[in-house]
């Protein structure tokens, strides 16, 4: 009986080795879009008859790798990336034959700062921030490890309390792009920074200090959630659709006197959101059944619209002409190679649209 | 000696043991007090994942094809509270229900049944589960709360037992997600690396302990086995990425090369639990056997490895239990997934029971914390199942001498 069971399974290995068209859209990447994009998945499924894609959340890096690898169909299809592709791993694509990507953009992420209700609100600069959570900082000229304990010591008008961070650690997407627009974008504005050299400028700017003052919480936003419903006066750092989920009980920071609210980043007001980006092998169209259309029901307003389905998993829309673009780039198969040097690279905010 | 050291020396003695015993009565109940709270937390935490919130909805006819199901839904809500608010009302209106229940109503259209019940948001549902009497609103507004009341008033709100938690599989809507799939990969999962870690290491283990030569190189396989047993799982989950899926070309995110790796990670602790098992069958046992004439390989089948069947099946279900609560190593070989669908074979895309937990507890939804809870309750059981059967058959091969 054993025997027969074993062989069943030797079987079914040679048999799966088959190369054939796949009826099933593979999915990889980021953890940030994987809760909209399994979301498309399965409305996907549930209204076209096709099967639902399989989506899994390996983080962007780890995605686009894969993505990488090869055209053929034990490579993925569609990566999640919560950044811009770069450069050298577009490179990479090609060396292994993946010369046709197509880009669309899906929208927006804010990243907020929040903490528990109870404690009194108040407003950061993003300087503010940075000289909170440098590693070093410049005082009477000199660059020191940083001695700021409590935010009234960086600016009067702050409240004499203890500085206290939770936030991602340094593999998650969400700690890149903290540390691009706020920490880069705070730290320009100090002088002495400024005056550094470009390499020692870059170091200054994206360390972030490790006594204790920013303490990293693994990649589940639900866990800084949670510590901040303990620890009230601590600041939390997250994704919008975590605060959204959680406004009964989180208050959100003001940076440079504007709302993490919805309003706010969909004008671009709120300085520290990113672009959320799927990237698709064009070669694989007419190869997987229903590719074409997943991406069309992707970018229809029905899913990204402001009234889509998607806003109420967190997501911040383009706006209208840029998603009219997007199902553009779909309709034409509009890939990165073809549209050439004009590709934006950059995460960016939504004032750079 | 005299009398009085001697009895100081008694005393002294006992006075140790007791506090010996008493401290070890104190870790147990330590453990104890720690495991019921967990258990307690989980179990509090859980217990509103099994009830479920429909909306009652009155059906009209006929479906008309230029209306979406949405503004359909919305409009027969309306209808039925007799409301009459614009396109913003009608929109808190549909924020009452769950995503997919205007396509739910639009089938339940093309039928013949005179009203429906459709999924409650998870807005809703939590409302309803842990906000009703307080001031709190979670995230229903004035108006969706004054809907929600005038819905109750009619009889139109239900709760029920949570069937589709056991018959669904994973959703992003955390109303309507359910567990089956993730159960169903599991036990795929499982059977695939018991019947491969099963025979492999149960034959390794004899051939190593009952017929090989002891010289060097039996000693460094050994080492080797038992380092083995120690290796981080993520590591065999690279492993698994390079043989099963880049070398043997293995379909991805497959119940298949995910029973494989965990199967691996297994081998050295089946091997070490079998090996222990034999060397604790006396050896008369084995002179037993081979003075009436038995064969080595009849002494070990008939007579060794029968003996050791116990020990073999404990080591077996602590692999085996072990391998159930990995998520490290599925990650690679890309079972950490979106699968709407529950698995059919071993070869289809499938997640497990904790893969699932992980995705849910990651999950913004707050309605996610109580399907989290209840699905480790269902691991739980699980294991509990794997663990008795253990027992029943450790039981029914047991044999004194």
């Amino acid at each position: 009986m054993r025997l027969k069971l074993v062989s069943l399974l030797a079987l079914s290995v040679l048999f799966s080795n088959q190369a054939e068209a796949r009826d099933q859209i593979r999915v990889v990447g980021s953890s940030t879009v994987y809760p909209l994009t399994s979301s498309v998945a399965e409305t996907f499924g549930k209204r076209t008859g096709n099967r639902t894609p399989i989506v899994e959340s390996t983080g962007t890096g780890a995605g686009i790798k894969l993505f990488c690898a090869g055209v053929g169909l034990e490579t993925p299809d569609i990566v999640n990336a919560s950044r811009g592709i770069k450069d050298s791993e577009l490179d990479d694509c090609k060396k292994n034959g993946v010369t046709a990507v197509m880009e669309t953009r899906v929208g927006f992420d804010g990243i907020v700062l929040a903490h528990h209700k109870s404690d009194k609100a108040y407003d950061l600069t993003r300087k503010e921030v940075f000289l909170a959570l440098a590693k070093e900082v410049p005082v009477g000229g000199k660059m020191v490890a940083n001695p700021y304990k409590k935010w009234k010591q960086i600016n009067p008008s702050l409240p004499d309390q203890e500085i206290s961070f939770y936030g991602p650690p340094p593999t998650s997407g969400t700690r890149d792009a903290f540390v691009e627009l706020v920490m880069d974008a705070g730290c320009k504005l100090v002088p002495e920074i400024a005056a550094l050299p470009e390499s020692k400028q870059r170091l200054a700017c994206g360390t972030i200090r490790e006594d204790g003052v920013y303490i990293e919480s693994g990649e589940n936003d639900n866990v800084i959630v949670q510590r901040l419903q303990v620890n009230h006066h601590a600041l939390g750092i997250f994704g919008y659709g975590y605060f959204d989920q959680n406004r009964d009980t989180l208050q959100s920071v003001k940076i440079e006197k504007v709302d993490a609210e919805f309003s706010n980043i969909l004008s671009g007001a709120y300085p520290v959101s990113r672009s959320m980006y799927l990237y698709t092998k064009k070669q694989h169209f007419g190869q997987v059944a229903g590719l074409k259309e997943f991406l069309k029901a992707y970018t229809s307003e029905d899913a990204v619209g402001e009234e889509g389905y998607l806003i109420e998993k967190g997501l911040i829309p383009l706006i209208p002409e840029l998603r009219a673009a997007q199902r553009a780039i779909v309709d034409a198969e509009e890939s990165v190679q073809e549209r050439g040097q004009t590709r934006e690279n950059s995460g960016g905010s939504p004032k750079k649209n | 000696m005299n009398k009085r050291e001697a009895d100081a020396l008694l005393a002294r003695r006992h006075r140790r043991e007791r506090w010996f015993a008493r401290f070890g009565l104190a870790t147990i109940v330590f453990a104890g007090l720690v495991l019921a709270s967990l258990i307690g937390s989980v179990l509090v935490k859980a217990i509103p994942a099994f009830s479920k919130i429909t909306l009652e909805v009155v059906v009209q006819r006929p479906a008309s094809a230029d209306i979406p199901a949405r503004q359909a839904l919305a409009r027969a809500v309306q209808q039925q509270l007799g409301l009459s608010g614009d396109a913003a009302e009608r929109r808190q209106l549909l924020q009452l229900f769950s995503n997919h229940a205007p396509d739910d109503y639009a089938a339940a259209q093309a039928g013949s049944s005179q009203t429906v019940r459709l999924s409650a948001s998870d807005d809703v549902d939590q409302f309803i589960k842990h906000y009703k009497g307080t001031t709190q609103t979670g995230r229903l507004n004035e108006l969706q709360l004054q809907y929600l009341q005038k819905l109750k008033d009619s009889g139109f709100v239900h709760t029920s037992f949570n069937t589709q938690f056991f018959s669904g599989a994973d959703s992003r809507e955390p109303e309507i997600a359910g567990i089956r799939g993730a159960f169903v990969g599991s036990l795929w999962t499982m059977l695939v690396t018991l019947l491969v870690a099963f025979p492999l290491g149960v034959m390794a283990a004899v051939y190593l302990e009952e017929f090989a030569p002891k010289n060097r190189l039996s000693t460094f396989i050994e080492i080797n086995i038992n380092n083995l047993a120690a290796v981080p799982s993520i590591v065999f989950g690279l492993l698994g990425l390079y043989v099963f899926l880049q070398v043997l070309e293995l379909p991805r995110s497959a119940a298949l090369v995910g029973g494989l790796v965990l199967a691996l990670m297994t081998l050295p602790v089946i091997v070490i639990a079998t090996r222990a098992a034999l060397k604790a069958v006396p050896p008369s046992m084995r002179q037993a056997a081979q003075a009436l004439g038995a064969s080595p390989v009849q002494v070990v089948w008939h007579h060794v490895v029968p003996y050791a069947l116990p020990g073999i099946l404990t080591g077996t279900i602590i692999g085996m239990a072990r391998a159930l609560g990995e998520t490290a190593p599925l990650l690679m070989i890309g079972m950490v997934a979106f699968i709407a669908d529950a698995p059919q074979g071993i070869t289809e895309p499938a997640t497990v029971l904790p893969v699932q937990i992980f995705l849910w507890a990651d999950s913004p939804e707050r309605a996610f914390a109580e399907k989290t809870a209840a699905a480790i309750l269902v691991l739980l059981l699980f294991l509990l199942a794997m663990n008795a059967v253990a027992v029943y058959l450790r039981k029914k091969f047991e044999r004194r001498w």
